[in-house]
């Protein structure tokens, strides 16, 4: 009995209970509706054991979904929770887990998957290759990512939730004052999907470097891939650091160790130094291929070339060395002294400038250009002033001597949301809209996508804008309550109303996709949107090797070239491709990762050991095994094409 | 699967160019992962709390014959790449044979060297400096141990499988993993040692 | 388009009225150094509001200008690239700006990590403002009090907080005299305040720190200098002194009221040895002298130790 106590919530409330029912319910449901429909053979074939982008790209794109109403619904209990003054929907304890999993969940398990969906789906589209470098590494990463946000979301159910704050600052994190298995959990998770996201890191910057169709040099990649290079570079070089920083926190709690803790020498400033050396960098592998969407989105939508081409790219490439030189700001007021935070002041301040160019590059590329109002076109419209504001908010915040006032604020909340929902979600929303149809034949209904869109917009202003105010009158970030005396009540009132409209808005998302897979049209061609890069110039759906001729490059817009300048794409003869075969070792992989995880949680180390040694064995399998993959004789590909819609 | 005679044999198909590529890759995340680790030893090197003090601790000899082993490691997987340019395979293996030794041999001193720690009451849980110390030598000899199976396992196929594109890509690839392995020892040597030792 | 900037602005003065008449705290100093931070960002949202503005009205121009519905069917869009000129502007207008922020972002740092602006003249007076789990504690060596969770200082005379955290990292801010600064376990910040005017004023930490963190806040009177002797002596009279176990006992995880000691818990649980910034800045060397009066016979061990038991 005593070792099942462990596994016990230390802190259970209803609505953990209900959680653990809800589960336990979708759980049976999946397993008895994949059994009675006969549909585990086509999940395995199709799905688990898949090693094409497109489908692993879809199953992030589920992923980063199912996770941001996860992420989603801890917001609008902390909104909820906050309405009122001296609230008791939740008591301190569930409000500390539920910002700590809002903020883990939103940006490591929605966020990045998001990315890493449209990174799969469209780079080795717009560089016409035919899959990316390693496609089994890529399954791998998948499942990584996968089995990371799992083991992370059970920890709600299972031994407790972590309550440290996503930033898991040492020593309120060690085992001293976090004594619940929540913190491990965090530990353990983040390392796992952080080595997925490693190797999607190396993996794509192989791919853009060494893939791309002939004729497609650097300075003719499309926009998008080029943001997806420069965010995966900084991957390389970022997540390194969080391997590290998170195996030091890890042997902090497990083995006894000191690095962060407050005795024996150990260093609490270590952890939040390496943690912003990850943190920081991260936020632009966020934002950068968001910049990559609204790229494409307004030059397709403006009916115009993306201005200023080479200083968009110049600029990216700036944003990206700066972002490692900035992450002091992130606690200017742990005493380090004037001359310190006024370089670091500077250097923040100094990443306006770029990302001030890209504004008015996108700005100057709708001038003269014949704009249509589609949904993905209006979140970017509305990505430019909002995005504006919260990176204006950002220089504010670079100002040393005044972030003196604004840190641990709302203040300071309201301005990385400011950033974030515009920059990353709107861009996430746009891209979901405007790719939608490429992958899946049908077009998203353009009216429910307004409504979406306006509810998003206008409930993003009312639930954030108030936040700059109740931060300069003093109101504190994670406070699970506040007393009527302060007189935050009725701005953190109109900031719920705010939260409430954009879960209606999100809920709109679900319905839209249920509505347009009823009603939409299929007939709708390759290219729906009359779009300009090279992955428009494919089939709808695009047939498993994407290309059946590789096309042949002229400029960053190739695909609009051969629309309107009579540039010929795809020259020659069909040939056989070779295409890699699936493998489910990726899967089982994942799964062992899971295990030991787990096992590590909970300082369990026999299953711990024996799953370690299963992933080695794993490893050493794949280099014994030799598999050449197959070929896709022309006739299969005459076949294919012909079905799909006539030769390209 | 299209092979290119003009190039090196390990380089001769377009997957091979990508693993060597995405290897050079991963290389620079994991010169990202020793920085850190230096980084962490640097600021934490001082603080020893009640435990011993670098210069207390550190022995030249086993350190020395560390240095001279994986070095010579080195040179030996040198010869063993240019053995297998040359298509000779018995040559290739004996290299590589000698190479994994020496890790071998590496390893073992460094398990000594551990238990010395241990015994001079320098343990993980000790202080911030040891904790430190011993997670940055001990990520450098796991990589050394998990290059130790990949190499075996390597030359077991080359063995059976003769010198091809795919081995040879394989075991071009992980010469440049042992070449790392060493240049991250040079680090830990100068930076480590020595300094602490001054 | 037009509709959402009227419904933006609809927003924003609806927030105003919400907010009603009072001022916000950090825009309501009452010191030099809160003083200098709100000027500071009031002048930020100056300048960021007018960039904003700009931006707002190109793109709320563009947009109405090049609508596909107000375009004919055959227009087609130029195929434009970068223009040299356009791009320069881009880049050298928010250099100039960075530039004059830097400059005074510069220029304000100085300021608030030395003494307060008009008080360089007097000696300081020094409080050791340390947290535990959730309390603050305020020693006042010079004056052998300590008190729990409320702090009184005198007007018109610079205080120098020596900052120091028996647990999790939390940050000591009082809004309205001036910004935050970290309170570690493992060393000593040092923040510079003063108050101008006679008041009561809020005070917190400002960073999450565990479970009882919404309520770790304390209450900050400043009163004149005469006033404030008297209160010494009060205390001299009627509080008791600090022992070691007692304090041990104050520093067991929970919430209590204010309380008052005479005595400080320095004398046998002194603040940690580090002074982070000293051995960097020369702007803090005046700190370094007065820092070294109060510690020079203590060893590392024993601050060590008393750190440990405190969990």
């Amino acid at each position: 009995m005593e070792f099942f106590e462990r596994f016990a919530i230390p802190h259970p409330s209803p609505a953990i209970y209900a959680s653990m029912v809800a589960i336990a319910v979708v759980s049976i449901g999946i397993v008895v509706g994949l059994t009675y429909f006969k549909k585990w053979g086509y999940l395995w074939r199709e799905w688990l054991t898949t090693v094409d982008h497109k489908k692993i790209g879809i199953m992030y794109l589920i992923s980063a979904l199912l996770m941001l109403f996860r992420g989603g619904a801890d917001a609008i209990m902390m909104r909820a929770q906050l309405a009122t003054p001296d609230a008791k929907l939740l008591d301190a304890q569930h409000y500390n887990e539920i910002f700590t999993t809002h903020g883990v969940v939103m940006i490591m398990f929605m966020a990045m998957p998001f990315i890493f969906a449209f990174m799969n789906l469209i780079v080795p589209l717009q560089i016409g290759a035919r899959d990316v470098a390693f496609p089994r590494l890529n399954a791998l990463s998948f499942w990584l990512f996968f089995v990371g946000a799992m083991l992370f979301n059970i920890s709600f159910v299972i031994g407790g939730s972590p309550d440290a704050g996503w930033t898991s600052y040492f020593p309120l994190a060690g085992n001293d004052f976090s004594e619940s298995v929540g913190t491990n959990y965090y530990m353990l998770a983040l390392q796992i999907s952080g080595i997925g996201s490693l190797m999607t890191g190396i993996n794509m910057c192989t791919t853009i470097l060494k893939m791309r169709a002939p004729g497609m040099t650097l300075m003719k990649m499309p926009m998008f891939t080029w943001s997806a290079f420069i965010a995966n570079i900084i991957i390389v070089f970022a997540f390194p650091v969080l391997t590290i920083a998170l195996l030091m926190g890890t042997t902090d709690r497990l083995f006894g160790t000191h690095f962060f803790a407050t005795t024996n020498g150990g260093m609490d400033m270590l952890w939040a130094n390496f943690f912003w050396i990850w943190g920081h960098p991260e936020v632009y592998i966020l934002i950068l291929p968001a910049f990559g969407i609204y790229s494409e989105i307004i030059s397709t939508f403006s009916r115009r070339n993306l201005y200023g081409y080479k200083s968009m790219v110049a600029s990216m490439v700036l944003i990206s060395l700066l972002s490692f030189l900035v992450w002091t700001h992130h606690f200017f007021t742990m005493g380090q002294g004037a001359l310190t935070n006024s370089i670091f002041s500077i250097t923040t301040m100094a990443i306006a400038v770029p990302t001030g160019v890209k504004i008015f590059n996108w700005l100057f590329t709708m001038w003269k250009g014949k704009i249509r109002f589609t949904v993905p076109m209006l979140y970017s419209v509305a990505f430019i002033p909002l995005f504006t504001i919260g990176g204006v908010t950002g220089v504010m915040l670079a100002m040393s001597a005044a972030d003196y006032q604004y840190h641990n604020t709302m203040f300071l909340v309201a301005h990385f949301h400011n950033t974030i929902i515009p920059g990353v979600v709107f861009a996430m929303l746009a891209g979901l809209t405007y790719y939608w149809p490429k992958f899946f034949g049908f077009m998203l209904n353009e009216k429910i996508g307004k409504s979406t869109f306006w509810l998003l917009t206008v409930g993003f202003v009312l639930a954030f804008f108030p936040m700059y105010i109740t931060g300069l009158d003093g109101q504190a970030r994670r406070m699970y309550t506040y007393s009527e005396a302060t007189g935050f009540g009725p701005l953190n009132m109109v900031s719920f109303v705010g939260a409430a409209l954009m879960a209606i808005g999100f809920v709109t998302i679900v319905y839209n996709v249920y509505y347009s897979y009823k009603n939409s049209p299929r007939n709708i061609g390759s290219d729906p949107w009359d779009a300009r890069s090279l992955e428009w110039a494919t089939h709808t759906p695009v047939p498993e090797y994407n290309f059946a001729r590789i096309p042949q490059i002229s400029s960053s817009e190739t695909f609009w070239d051969s629309k309107k300048n009579g540039h010929q794409l795809f020259k020659g003869e069909l040939k056989e491709i070779h295409m890699p075969n699936n493998s489910g070792v990726p899967f089982i992989m994942g799964v062992i990762f899971f295990i030991a995880g787990f096992s590590f949680v909970f300082a369990l180390w026999v299953p711990a050991v024996i799953a370690l040694i299963g992933i080695l064995v794993c490893l050493a399998l794949r280099s014994f095994e030799q598999d050449h993959g197959r070929h896709i004789s022309v006739e299969e590909i005459k076949e294919t094409e012909a079905k799909i819609g006539g030769a390209k | 699967m299209k092979i290119d005679q003009s190039q090196p044999l390990e380089y001769s198909t377009d997957q091979n160019q990508l693993n060597i590529l995405g290897f050079w890759i991963f290389l620079g995340a994991e010169i990202m992962l020793f920085a850190t680790l230096f980084t962490a030893y640097f600021t934490l090197q001082g603080r020893t709390g009640s435990g011993p003090t670098p210069g207390e601790i550190f022995e030249i000899t086993p350190v020395l014959i560390e240095t001279i082993v994986l070095l010579t490691s080195s040179f030996t997987i040198g010869l063993g790449v240019h053995a297998m340019r040359l298509g000779r395979k018995n040559a290739m293996l004996t290299f590589f044979g000698i190479t994994l030794l020496l890790g071998l041999v590496f390893l073992g001193v460094e398990i000594f060297e551990f238990t010395h720690y241990y015994h001079v009451g320098a343990t993980y849980q000790t202080s911030a400096f040891t904790a430190a110390l011993l997670t940055t030598l001990g990520t450098h000899g796991a990589h050394v141990t998990l290059g130790l199976f990949w190499g075996l396992f390597i030359m077991i196929q080359v063995k059976k499988r003769g010198i091809n594109p795919a081995t040879a890509n394989k075991s071009f690839i992980f010469s440049l993993y042992w070449h790392f392995l060493d240049v991250v020892w040079i680090f830990i040597f100068s930076f480590i040692y020595l300094k602490g030792m001054m | 388009m037009i509709k959402k900037w009227t419904f933006l602005t609809s927003v924003m003065a609806l927030l105003l009225i919400l907010t009603g008449c009072e001022p916000l705290l950090v825009l309501d100093p009452k010191g030099p150094q809160a003083e200098r931070q709100a000027s500071d960002i009031m002048l930020s949202i100056g300048i960021m509001a007018v960039i904003v503005i700009v931006v707002m009205v190109m793109l709320g121009y563009i947009l109405i200008k090049y609508r596909a519905s107000k375009q004919s069917e055959d227009y087609e869009p130029p195929h434009l690239e970068g223009n040299k000129w356009v791009e320069a502007i881009c880049v050298g207008i928010p250099v100039l700006i960075v530039a004059y922020l830097s400059f005074v972002s510069v220029q304000s740092n100085y300021i608030v990590e030395s003494a307060p602006e008009g008080y360089e003249e007097q000696e300081p007076l020094v409080i050791y403002a340390s947290s535990s789990n959730w309390k603050w504690h305020f020693s006042y060596p010079e004056q052998g009090v300590e008190t729990v969770n409320y702090l009184y200082i005198p007007t018109d005379r610079p205080i120098e907080f020596k900052l120091y955290s028996y647990g999790p990292i939390t940050s000591f801010w009082i809004p309205q005299l001036g910004g935050q600064k970290y309170a570690m376990s493992d060393m000593v910040t040092t923040l510079h305040l003063a108050a101008d005017s006679p008041g009561e004023f809020m005070g917190r930490n400002a960073n999450f720190s565990g479970k009882g963190f919404a309520e770790n806040t304390f209450n900050v009177t400043a009163m004149s200098q005469d006033d404030f002797d008297e209160w010494v002596d009060e205390v001299h009279e009627t509080a008791e002194p600090l022992t070691e176990s007692e304090f041990q006992q104050l520093l067991e995880p929970g919430h209590l009221g204010q309380m008052t000691f005479t005595g400080t818990h320095l004398e046998f649980s002194p603040a940690p040895e580090h002074n982070h910034g000293t051995n960097t800045d020369s702007d803090t060397n005046a700190e370094s002298e007065d820092h070294s009066s109060h510690h020079e016979h203590h060893s590392t061990d024993e601050s060590e130790h008393t750190d440990h038991s405190g969990h």
